[in-house]
């Protein structure tokens, strides 16, 4: 045995992937970090070995020998388009393919021991059919049909059966809420940060955020050995505490927001896309439709993790980085407070003054 | 509304003293309500149903929290006979809570639980709306509202009649307006109401969640009172000549999910929403047009038109049944078919057997 664990990240050039590598090779129980992408990164990686290539090749196993990696952090399945051009397609082929591909590999490697992978709750979809908060193991009523819900679907699909055939590797799906921060770069946040928010008319979706600080930390504590008392392998949901609907983000960033008939959003959203200013997936409608609240009790209880940050925290740092809209709160709170003091009266207390 | 919300404070003596019940709609819609709710002798003390009157006028959202804060027999003792000078300070405790209230919501920063249950624009806005449709239009009487317990989760049965699903919302104002401990219920709808826009932004906001044992267990083991109408559109879209004739209550799901949470099962009879909209036919060209379960055809809807839907004056009464304990039941009781099946049938007897004698009570639909 070695001293230290060798991890291997894929989707290492990404924003989420670099901060994870350089996070985890600060960990004691760390020896090595080898980052793996496609494209070179464009952030620091510290002190992590950086082999570029594709995990869709099957030069993925090579390298997996070749440093006895013992754990796998697969981060490189996403809803955003890639770095370079490329497009829907390009994505779902590395979501899709990389991660058989990957997992093909690992399945031949016997230092692999971890396997840790990113999936998002959007495999559980968002319908008027569904019960209102989603558990690990609800029976989901209708599956996404396209995008990158489907292919973590899938995804998810691959993982199950590579751990039916690899019994002993223990593998941890996590799959997040919406991810946002400061700097994350989710289509959720191109959405927000429109100046005025196109919402489903008649509609009011509750969302649900997850920190990207809370995506590291809780990376880190599925990549290495389960704490005293917990259990790290298994699929988690992983979400703030709480819930915000989108017309209270809308209002608390500042942002008027302009209701669309349902039938004209599909429309806008790919008139949007066309122009290149946000790609407003039929997965994002439908979230902004019928929204999509997961229970984190699995989280807390079996995996051991308590978010730094609610669901409101964290849509109020993003709020931070992304300034007040054409409508910012405090005005309007003075404007409100302004009438109040016409008439008389004192919001803070109620009273008469 | 705008007539019936001034009615009440001359209409109470009225209705009072006269045996001699006017003919005209409104009056007959007010004075019972005003006498009901002021529970007392005083007559000034009508201005309770009409509370939520001057924040209504008063320029639309900022509603009225003091009805909500306290029981209305508390605050009608409250205002006794000084009631003119009071009303005079409350409006200004009224404007300033009001905008308060309105401060909160253009800012965002009020709280919403995971089912989107939005309690402060439940209790100032939706539920001063839906008040004098309870109390004035259709003078709902509530009986037996202390079988739900203080606290701690129970699940409420009901009959569910009337075309369109006003007595959910009815025995949601019972429960939230005459529980001593003010309780909230949470209503469990069809999944219809979450497809349609504004009904389900609506319903969320006022706690509803789709019926399905996950939402129901999740509510019930918090401690929610949970309310369930099993009949479903089975009885909410039956015809007249069936009118008061449970449907049969589903496979009984709400009394395994009360066994698994081990709550007490309410029963709740509604007499009075079987008349709003006599059902007297169905089309079901329209129904799957619309894609609806029903299409109904009463005396006036749809020849009336929008006016059609404009609910008939009936008098109502909702009766809340001894609760039924299930927490006597050994663990795997939920998995039990036949004891499921057995409290289901005495559950739907019990609701059944209420609405009968509530019926032979009654003097008459409208009063």
């Amino acid at each position: 045995m070695g001293v230290g664990k060798v991890v291997l990240v894929t989707g290492a050039a990404r924003q989420l992937g670099s901060r994870f590598v350089r996070r985890i090779q600060h960990d004691p129980e760390v020896e090595r970090v080898v980052a793996v992408d496609a494209v070179p990164p464009e952030h620091d990686l510290g002190g992590a070995e950086f082999v570029r290539t594709d995990i869709r090749q099957p030069m993925i196993a090579k390298v997996l020998a070749q440093h006895s990696v013992d754990t796998v952090v697969h981060l490189d399945v996403t809803g955003s388009t890639p770095l370079g051009a490329g497009g829907r397609t390009q994505v779902k082929e590395t979501n899709v393919i990389g991660t058989m591909q990957l997992l093909g590999a690992c399945q031949k490697a016997p230092t692999v021991r971890r396997l840790v992978v990113k999936s998002t709750t959007s495999v559980y979809g968002s319908a008027p059919r569904d019960p209102a908060v989603f558990r690990e193991t609800t029976p989901v009523k209708s599956l996404p049909s396209g995008g990158f819900a489907k292919d973590a679907v899938e995804v998810e699909g691959y993982v199950r059966g590579f751990a039916r055939r690899r019994p002993d590797v223990a593998v941890a799906v996590l799959r997040f809420a919406n991810i946002l921060g400061p700097d994350a770069d989710t289509p959720l946040a191109e959405f927000f940060a429109l100046p005025v928010l196109p919402t489903v008319f008649g509609y009011d979706p509750r969302l649900q955020f997850v920190h990207q600080d809370d995506v590291l930390a809780v990376l880190v504590l599925a990549a290495l050995e389960a704490r005293r008392g917990t259990l790290n392998s298994g699929t988690f949901n992983i979400a703030g505490d709480g819930v915000l609907l989108l017309s209270q983000t809308a209002r608390r960033l500042g942002k008027p927001t302009v209701p669309v008939l349902l039938p004209a959003v599909t429309w806008i959203g790919q008139l949007l896309r066309t122009a290149g200013v946000t790609d407003f997936a039929p997965e994002q409608i439908r979230l902004l439709t019928h929204g999509r609240v997961v229970d984190t009790t699995e989280m807390r209880d079996t995996l051991g993790f308590e978010p730094a940050y609610t669901t409101a925290e964290t849509f109020h740092d993003f709020a931070l980085g992304h300034g007040p809209g054409l409508l910012p709160p405090a005005r309007l709170a003075a404007a409100v407070d302004r009438l109040a003091a016409a008439v008389g009266t004192d919001t803070d207390t109620g009273v008469r003054r | 509304m705008a007539d019936a919300k001034v009615i009440p404070f001359d209409e109470d003596s009225r209705g009072r003293r006269g045996a001699g019940r006017a003919r005209a709609r409104t009056r007959k819609a007010a004075a019972p309500a005003a006498g009901k709710a002021a529970d007392g002798p005083q007559p000034p003390l009508a201005a309770v149903p009409a509370a939520g009157i001057p924040a209504q006028a008063d320029g639309g959202r900022p509603a009225d929290p003091p009805p909500t804060a306290e029981a209305p027999s508390d605050l009608a003792g409250a205002f006794g006979a000084v009631a003119d000078r009071v009303l005079g300070g409350d409006w200004e405790r009224k404007v300033a809570s009001g905008l308060a209230f309105l401060r909160r919501r253009v800012t965002g920063d009020y709280e919403v639980d995971e089912f989107g249950y939005d309690a402060e624009l439940t209790d100032q806005v939706l539920m001063s709306l839906l008040r004098p449709v309870f109390g004035a239009y259709f003078r709902v009487e509530v009986r037996g509202i202390e079988n739900i317990p203080a606290e701690g989760g129970a699940l409420v049965v009901s009959n569910h009649s009337g075309t369109l699903p006003l007595d959910g919302l009815m025995t949601q104002v019972a429960v939230h307006d005459h529980h001593p401990a003010g309780r909230h219920l949470r209503l469990l709808a069809a999944d219809l109401v979450f497809m349609l826009p504004l009904v389900n932004e609506l319903a969320r906001k006022l706690g509803h969640t789709l019926a399905c044992t996950e939402d129901a267990e999740v509510l019930l083991q918090r401690g929610e009172v949970v309310g369930v109408m099993p009949e479903g559109f089975k009885g909410l879209g039956k015809p007249f000549a069936d009118r008061y004739k449970l449907q049969r209550f589903g496979r009984g799901g709400f009394v395994a999910t009360a066994l698994k949470t081990k709550v007490p099962i309410v029963p709740c009879s509604v007499v009075g929403a079987e008349e709003i909209y006599p059902m007297l036919g169905n089309s079901r060209t329209m129904a799957r047009l619309l894609g609806v379960p029903y299409f109904p055809l009463t005396p006036t809807f749809p020849w009336l038109g929008a006016a059609g839907l404009v609910p008939l004056p009936t008098k109502w009464v909702i009766q809340f049944g001894e609760p039924i304990p299930t927490d006597g039941y050994p663990p795997e009781a939920a998995e039990d078919p036949m004891l499921v099946f057995n409290l289901t049938d005495q559950v739907r007897e019990t609701i059944q057997h209420t609405l009968y004698e509530l019926l032979v009570q009654r003097r008459s639909v409208f009063f």
